[in-house]
C-alpha cells in the first residue's frame, strides 16, 4: 500500500487528489495550515476506503521547520504532491514588501526547502516520486502578475533541475502546469470556460503523470500551445504589449 | 458574506424567478461562521431543486462542496453526512451495503440539507412519514453563530421549526438518518389503471399497505374520466425476486435538453397526446413490474434539464395538501376548477398522506396533488383563487414548490406560523438568514 504526502492539502485541487489516490487504497497524509479543517475529509475517506488518513500541521512559508516536519513523519511517503501556493495580491506587492516577500517565499523558497527535505531521503532509498504543481505563469514574467510568475518559473526550474539530479537513483520528479483553476463553482465564470480546468480534472492528470512518469504536463493542452507563442514572442514586441 | 462581489445570474428549478446573487462556494464549515459574524445576509443553497425563492436571496451560500460522510454504522443502518451531499452520492455508498434512503423525493439530486429544510416525502409517506422521521440527531449553526445539536428529543424547538423551516432557522451542518434496509435495488411494482377520481381515491385506501403509491393523474379529462389516473405501487424486491440481473443495478445514464424550448410546445394539444401515449403504454387494467430503483423512483432524472422543456419564462409547481376529511369533497373542487381551466401539465401527481408530526412540515394526513404549469399572464390570479379554496378545506401550499403565495394564504393555513415568525424574531434579531420567500411570506 503507497503512502501519498499532500503538501497544502486544503485546496480544492489536493482533496480531489487525495479522493483519487484513497480510492485505489493508498494511506494519506494531509499537511496544511488549520488541518483541522479537513477532519470531514479524513473521516469521509476513511469510512469509504479503510484506508489511515492523518491530518499533519505544516505551514509553507515557515521554511525553518520543514526538515523537523519531514523528519518527524513516522511513515516516509512514496510519493509528495507539492500542491501549495500563494498568488497574492500583485498591486499590492508592488508596494508592500511583506507580501511581496511573501509570495516568493510561499511559491519558490518554501516548496524548495520541503522538496530539498524529501530529495534527500528519497536519494538515499533510491524510491519515490515527487510531484510539483507549478504554473503556466512561470513560463514568461508579464506585467499583471510577474512577482508570482517569478516565483513559479524558479520553482520551474528547480523540479527540472531536481528531476535531473535523482534521475539516476530511479526517481521521478513530474511538473504539473495547470491553466486557470475553476475553483469557484457556482460563482460564474470569469475566465474563459476552454482555458479553465476543474480541480478534480487537475488531479486526474497528476495522477496519470505520475502513473505514465510524465515529464512536464500542461493540465489543458491549449496552454502548451498558447504559452508556446508567448514565449516566443520577441522581446522587443512582448515589452510593449498588455499582458 | 463577503461585500462588493461581481453577482451572478441564479434561478432554481422551475426558472422562476431569476435573480442576481452573489454566491459563495466554501470548502469548510468555519467559513460559515465567518460568513455569519462578517455581515451581509444570505440564504443557504443545496441543488436548487425546489421550485421558486426559498433559496435565493442577494447573497447565497451553497452547501456543494461541503458533502462528506462523517459517521456510517453498518450494521444499524445510520448515516451521518455534511449538509451538502447528494441523496445520489448518499444511494452510490449504501445501496451496495444493503440499504437504502428512510424517504425519497421525485428527484435524487438534491442535498441532505435540502431534504431537511423542507422536510420532504417520498412514495411512502403514509406508512413511514417525512424525512424529518428518520432523523437521529443534526447539528445546526444557529444565525448567532452557535452550534446546537437538535433532535426531536434535545433542543426539539430548534430541531422541529429547522424540519420545513426552509433555512430560516439556522445552517444545517451535518445530519445523521437512519436508512432503509433492502435485499435489492429494484422494486416490484404493480400500476393499476383508474377510470376516474373516486375510483383511485379508493384504490389509495384499499393498497395502503404497500410501502410506496402514487398516482399520475390526468387533469385534461372531463365528464365522466374526469381523473382518471393511473396508481404506481412499489416494494422493494427481495433478493429471490431478481433472478438474472445484479442484485444492485449500475447507476444508469442521462439523457439532456439542451436548451429551452419554446413555450408553445406546451399547449393542450401536445398535452393530450402525451396523455393518451401514456394509456396506450399500459393497455391491461393492472401491471407488474420489476424496475430498477431508478426508474421507480426518479423517472425525471434520466433527462437531465428536462426543465427546460417549459421555455425561457420558467413554470410554477402548484403543490397542496387537504386534510382527509372533507378531502375528497376538496380534491374533487380544485381538480375541476383545474381542469376547466385547461392549463395542466402532464405532471400531475396525487399521493395520499399519512399522520405527521412537525410544527412547520407541510405533510399532514390526506390528500396532496402537484401539477406543473407554465407562467403566463393570468396564472397567478388564478392560483390565488385555488388558494382559496386549498384553505377553505383546511389546506395548505408546499412552500418548496412556491413561488407566489401571497403572505396572508400562508399564516393562515400554516397552524404553528406565528409560533414560527416569533421564534424567527427571538433567535434571528439582526436578521442574518433572509431568502426572497422569507421576505415574500413576511416571515422575517
Ligand atoms: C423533479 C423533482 C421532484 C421532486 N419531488 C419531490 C417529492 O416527491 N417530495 C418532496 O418533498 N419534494 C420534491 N421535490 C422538491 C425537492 O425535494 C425540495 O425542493 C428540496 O428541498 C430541494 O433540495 P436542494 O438540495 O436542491 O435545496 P435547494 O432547492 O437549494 O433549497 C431548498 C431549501 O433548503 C434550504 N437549505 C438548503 N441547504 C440548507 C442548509 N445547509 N441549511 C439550511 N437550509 C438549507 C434552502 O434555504 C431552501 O429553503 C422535487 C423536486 C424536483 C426537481
Amino acid at each position: 500500500m503507497k503512502n501519498i504526502l499532500i503538501l497544502g492539502a486544503t485546496s480544492e485541487v489536493a482533496i480531489a487528489v487525495a479522493d483519487l489516490w484513497a480510492a485505489r487504497s493508498c494511506n494519506i497524509m494531509l499537511a496544511a495550515r488549520n488541518v483541522n479543517r479537513l477532519e470531514p475529509v479524513k473521516k469521509d475517506l476513511t469510512i469509504r476506503n479503510g484506508i489511515s488518513v492523518s491530518l499533519l500541521e505544516f505551514d509553507a512559508e515557515k521554511t525553518e521547520s520543514h526538515q523537523g516536519f519531514y523528519n518527524q513523519l513516522q511513515v516516509k511517503p512514496d510519493v509528495v504532491v507539492c500542491v501549495f501556493g500563494y498568488l497574492g495580491d500583485h498591486d499590492l506587492a508592488l508596494s508592500d514588501w511583506q507580501e511581496c516577500a511573501r509570495i516568493l517565499t510561499i511559491n519558490y523558497l518554501g516548496a524548495v526547502s520541503i522538496l530539498n527535505a524529501v530529495a534527500t531521503d528519497f536519494e538515499k532509498n533510491k524510491r519515490g516520486v515527487i510531484v510539483g504543481v507549478s504554473s503556466v505563469a512561470g513560463d514568461r514574467g508579464r506585467q499583471s502578475n510577474y512577482l508570482y510568475g517569478s516565483a513559479k518559473s524558479g520553482f520551474t526550474a528547480y523540479l527540472s533541475g531536481l528531476r535531473n539530479r535523482l534521475f539516476k537513483s530511479g526517481i521521478h520528479v513530474v511538473t504539473i502546469k495547470p491553466g486557470f483553476i475553476n475553483t469557484r463553482m457556482l460563482a460564474g465564470l470569469s475566465t474563459p470556460a476552454m482555458l479553465t480546468a476543474q480541480p478534480k480534472q487537475v488531479a486526474a492528470k497528476i495522477l496519470k503523470a505520475v502513473n505514465k512518469k510524465k515529464n512536464v504536463v500542461y493540465v489543458l493542452p491549449v496552454w502548451r500551445w498558447i504559452m508556446l507563442i508567448i514565449k516566443n514572442i520577441p522581446e522587443a514586441i512582448f515589452k510593449r504589449l498588455k499582458l | 458574506m463577503t461585500k462588493n462581489l461581481a453577482g451572478t445570474s441564479i434561478t432554481n428549478w422551475n426558472n422562476y424567478p431569476r435573480k442576481e446573487a452573489v454566491i459563495e462556494s466554501p470548502l469548510f464549515e468555519e467559513d460559515l461562521t465567518r460568513f455569519l459574524i462578517e455581515g451581509e445576509p444570505f440564504i443557504m443553497r443545496g441543488n436548487g431543486r425546489c421550485y421558486g425563492d426559498a433559496s435565493l436571496y442577494s447573497g447565497v451560500v451553497s452547501s456543494l462542496k461541503l458533502n462528506r460522510i462523517l459517521q456510517f454504522d453498518e450494521n444499524a443502518g445510520v448515516i451521518r453526512c455534511q449538509t451538502g451531499m447528494l441523496l445520489s452520492q448518499v444511494i452510490d455508498f449504501i445501496l451496495p451495503k444493503g440499504w437504502f434512503l428512510p424517504v425519497t423525493p421525485g428527484t435524487k439530486f438534491i442535498t441532505v440539507g435540502g431534504a431537511v429544510a423542507s422536510d420532504v416525502h417520498g412514495k411512502n409517506h403514509h406508512k413511514d412519514g417525512s424525512f424529518s422521521n428518520h432523523i437521529v440527531s443534526m447539528r445546526v449553526l444557529t444565525p448567532q453563530g452557535k452550534i446546537v445539536v437538535c433532535s426531536a428529543h434535545e433542543n426539539s424547538e430548534l430541531f422541529w421549526f429547522t424540519c420545513g423551516g426552509m433555512g430560516l432557522t439556522g445552517i444545517i451542518l451535518d445530519v445523521s438518518f437512519s436508512l432503509k434496509k433492502v435485499e435489492s435495488g429494484f422494486i416490484t411494482g404493480k400500476q393499476i389503471k383508474a377510470r376516474e377520481l373516486n375510483e383511485i381515491l379508493d384504490l389509495f385506501d384499499q393498497f395502503k399497505a404497500y410501502t410506496y403509491s402514487v398516482a399520475w393523474i390526468d387533469c385534461l379529462k372531463k365528464g365522466n374520466s374526469f381523473g382518471r389516473s393511473i396508481l404506481m405501487l412499489g416494494e422493494h424486491a427481495r433478493k429471490d425476486e431478481i433472478k438474472t440481473r445484479k442484485i444492485y443495478p449500475n447507476t444508469s445514464g442521462t439523457l439532456s435538453v439542451p436548451f429551452n424550448f419554446p413555450s408553445f410546445v406546451l399547449n393542450g394539444y401536445s398535452l393530450k397526446a402525451f396523455n393518451a401515449l401514456y394509456y396506450a403504454k399500459n393497455l391491461k387494467r393492472s401491471v407488474q413490474t420489476l424496475t430498477p430503483y431508478e426508474k421507480f423512483f426518479y423517472p425525471l432524472d434520466s433527462i437531465l434539464n428536462w426543465n427546460r422543456i417549459y421555455g425561457v419564462n420558467g413554470f410554477v409547481q402548484y403543490q397542496f395538501v387537504v386534510p382527509q376529511k372533507n378531502g375528497r369533497e376538496g380534491i374533487n373542487t380544485i381538480l375541476k376548477r383545474i381542469s376547466e381551466q385547461g392549463w395542466g401539465s402532464f405532471l400531475a401527481v396525487l399521493k395520499q398522506f399519512g399522520s405527521q408530526e412537525g410544527l412547520i412540515s407541510f405533510n399532514t394526513e390526506g390528500y396532496t396533488l402537484a401539477l406543473d404549469i407554465p407562467i403566463n399572464a393570468k396564472l397567478f390570479s388564478f392560483l390565488d383563487e385555488l388558494d382559496k379554496i386549498v384553505k377553505e378545506y383546511g389546506g395548505r401550499i408546499y412552500l418548496t414548490k412556491d413561488a407566489r403565495m401571497k403572505p396572508e394564504i400562508f399564516h393562515q393555513t400554516y397552524p404553528h406560523a406565528e409560533d414560527f415568525t416569533k421564534f424567527l424574531a427571538a433567535t434571528d434579531p439582526d436578521k442574518k438568514l433572509v431568502s426572497y420567500l422569507a421576505k415574500r411570506l413576511e416571515l422575517k
